[in-house]
């Protein structure tokens, strides 16, 4: 069911936008977030809101992966089997949580807790191998790792994303990617070891861009303009 | 502009610039970055005309960092001013080529350097509206993006009378819902339309006829991020940097068997070689056997390249692309039918299913390469292959299509012999745990 309040945001992303229609991608969002997926009451109120047709909404939804047609678990688990994941052990971790979770690409466990995928490159391979909950980095995964975190998430053991905050629900995750801000923004580092490889390099060496660039304060540099 | 160091000059292989200030406590935060003297081109751009601010973008020579390199300040002028309809500036943040891995991080620890890079950059085109589609399988990216936003508003950076200026703008971050092709930037406008994402026919290009038929600028995010530095130092300071036709500096991402895997930000025309050595070289007891230097769909190198200057031209020259600086790394464990299957599934399972060349022609090139891969088929199949390669690059409706041959026909090129020696052993001669990172695990 999609309640007045949901209406209410739908159409308050629809007005983001120039032109209603461009808020079709993060109402599907809020819709995945209000109903665990792209349900037909869902789409319905999509079509409703932008004016379309429902079989329009739907041709829009089956179209991108992260939208799902079945109930989707309060963790979606994702392994990267993309080349260099893949080879980096990403396989063997999937391979690992299938056994281990008893479940399919796809599928679900039976308690509802989690749903495990194989996706594609998620810009993090400098991370390899990449686990992805509910869309947060878990970065330098072995086998032994995934298992561990699967299994603490089903037990409702606290959980971080390397790189962010606690863990979430796929429901809470999914309403961020609407566009309502959850707040965490501030948890979590700047970047995770690998981001700063080359950087602590050059903070060694004290090697910089040729006449500071931004390296160094931008307001000494100014400072020291005016004072010419 | 003259613009004085207060410390000497200390050049060496790395240039961080846009990477800087990666490590400061709470870099993604707008006090953290204005303590960098973050906004403050922002300023000196309000004081110039727009047309000067393409000028100075021009004049740097800066080129795309999307992969395909084409000029920025140059597409910037495309803008047709005397079109009635309102400009809008699209940020490409989608980044999903496999193998890159730069803007995502760039976005998590320095937000607002793509934030007032979006800024400048639609004062250039007399933007009011501005979008960042950002992919989104990345959520704490995107809370990073929207908190920076709304900081940006609250400080007068966005919303109306920017910096007293009289010029007003509004950013909104959009995110994705999984398709590698919304990428490319058709289908990415298509998308941003609230459509499936599948690429436009060309004429018209964006410039003219791009988001809701109005001109419209597209740009990576490495790209628009690596504005305000030029605005702030100068062109000349960017030109000063990278090789000839190669301007200035980008991030090379490291990925793969390397000893330390991550972002090295460095002047283009850097190389293979240089930028191992700083990473630790490949991973210990082990040998460079092959690589990509700008993402899946740049045709692969071998160590016979290790020096080749990873600008546009000399890539080019070499028979690859300089793409998006994606470097991923194999060694000698990996069979590189394995890792060609498997981008080749990928680029199957991501076509948009628009054109025949490349709906059909991904189809058929998974079935010949899995055939290979089991041992299956025959020494003849190599040749199919290359065939079906054939009947794909240069037929396709978009780059896609393009792409997912370049794996492929390098890799008949550099190692025709290991495809044979899978008929020939009936199967794969590598052992998959001898390439991954913990071959004890599965011991
Ligand atoms: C299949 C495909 C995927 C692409 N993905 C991206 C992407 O994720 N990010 C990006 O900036 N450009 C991507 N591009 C390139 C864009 O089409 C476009 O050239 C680029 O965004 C222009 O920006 P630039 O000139 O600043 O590089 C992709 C192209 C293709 C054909
Ligand atoms: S080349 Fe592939 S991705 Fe591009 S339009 Fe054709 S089918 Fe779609
Ligand atoms: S290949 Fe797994 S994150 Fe890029």
């Amino acid at each position: 069911m999609i309640d007045e309040t949901t209406y209410a945001e739908l159409r308050e992303i629809a007005a983001r936008y120039p032109q209603a229609r461009s808020g079709l991608l993060p109402m599907l969002h809020l819709v995945q977030s209000a109903e665990g997926r792209v349900t037909p009451e869902g789409i319905q109120a999509c079509a409703e809101v932008l004016g379309l047709t429902e079989a329009e909404v739907s041709g829009v939804a089956t179209f991108y992966t992260m939208y799902k047609r079945r109930p989707v678990g309060d963790y979606l688990v994702g392994v990267c089997t993309n080349t260099l994941c893949a080879v980096m052990g990403g396989d063997a971790i999937f391979e690992r949580l299938k056994d281990h979770l008893e479940v399919g690409n796809d599928e679900t466990t039976a308690d509802g807790r989690i749903t495990l995928e194989h996706i594609e490159c998620n810009a993090a391979c400098d991370y390899a191998p990449v686990m992805m909950i509910n869309w947060e980095f878990v970065d330098n995964q072995t086998p032994q790792s995934a298992v561990e975190l699967v299994d603490d998430l089903r037990s409702g053991v606290e959980r971080h994303s390397t790189r962010g905050p606690r863990l979430c629900t796929w429901r809470q995750a999914e309403r961020v990617l609407a566009g309502f801000n959850d707040g965490l923004a501030d948890e979590g580092p700047s970047a995770g070891a690998a981001s700063l490889a080359g950087l602590s390099i050059a903070q060694e060496n004290d090697w910089r861009a040729p006449s500071a660039g931004r390296g160094a304060s931008a307001g000494e540099r100014i400072e020291t303009e005016e004072g010419q | 502009m003259t613009v004085v160091s207060t410390s000497s000059t200390n050049e060496g292989p790395l240039t961080p610039v846009l990477t800087a200030n990666w490590a400061d406590d709470r870099s993604w935060t707008l006090a953290s970055y204005a303590a960098q003297g973050g906004y403050q081109a922002l300023d000196k751009a309000l004081g110039m005309s727009p047309d000067e601010v393409i000028t100075a973008v021009k004049d740097s020579g800066l080129r795309g960092r999307g992969g395909a390199g084409f000029p920025t300040g140059m597409k910037w002028s495309f803008i047709p001013q005397d079109n009635p309809n309102p400009k809008y500036l699209v940020v490409n943040a989608d980044e999903s080529e496999p193998g890159t891995c730069k803007d995502i991080p760039l976005m998590m620890a320095s937000p607002h350097t793509l934030v007032e890079g979006v800024i400048i950059s639609s004062y250039a085109i007399r933007a009011n509206r501005a979008f960042i589609y950002v992919r989104g399988e990345v959520l704490h990216v995107i809370r990073r993006l929207q908190a920076a936003v709304a900081e940006a508003y609250a400080a007068g950076h966005l919303g109306t009378n920017i910096h007293g200026s009289g010029y007003d703008l509004d950013l909104v971050v959009h995110a994705g819902a999984g398709a590698y092709i919304c990428g490319e930037e058709t289908a990415l406008l298509d998308s941003l339309e609230g459509r499936r994402g599948q690429p436009r026919l060309r004429p018209p290009f964006p410039a003219v006829a791009g988001l809701y038929a109005s001109p419209t600028v597209i740009n990576n995010a490495e790209s628009i991020a690596s504005v305000p530095s030029i605005i702030e130092n100068g062109a000349d300071w960017f030109a000063g940097m990278g090789t000839e036709k190669s301007n200035g500096f980008g991030i090379f991402s490291l990925s793969g068997h390397v000893t330390r895997p991550g972002q090295y930000e460095a002047p283009l025309g850097i190389t293979l070689r240089q930028l191992l050595d700083l990473a630790g070289g490949v991973r210990e007891g082990h040998e460079l056997k092959f690589w990509t230097p700008g993402g899946s769909s740049t045709p692969l190198f071998t160590a016979e390249h290790l020096d080749v200057p990873l600008d546009f031209e000399s890539v080019g020259a070499a028979g690859s692309m300089l793409g998006t600086r994606a470097l991923q790394i194999f060694d000698e464990t990996v069979c590189v039918v394995r890792a060609v299957l498997r981008w080749t599934e990928f680029y199957k399972h991501e076509s948009c299913g628009k054109c025949t060349p490349c709906r059909e022609g991904t189809w058929w090139l998974v079935q010949v390469l899995g055939r290979l891969e089991k041992g299956q088929g025959s020494a003849e199949d190599l040749d199919l292959l290359l065939d079906q390669c054939d009947n794909i690059l240069g037929r396709a409706f978009c780059a896609l299509g393009d792409g997912a041959t370049s794996p492929i026909t390098s890799s008949i090129k550099y190692f025709r012999d290991e495809y044979l020696a899978h008929l020939e052993q009936g199967g794969c001669p590598f052992d998959p745990a001898k390439s991954s990172l913990f071959e004890e695990v599965l011991a």
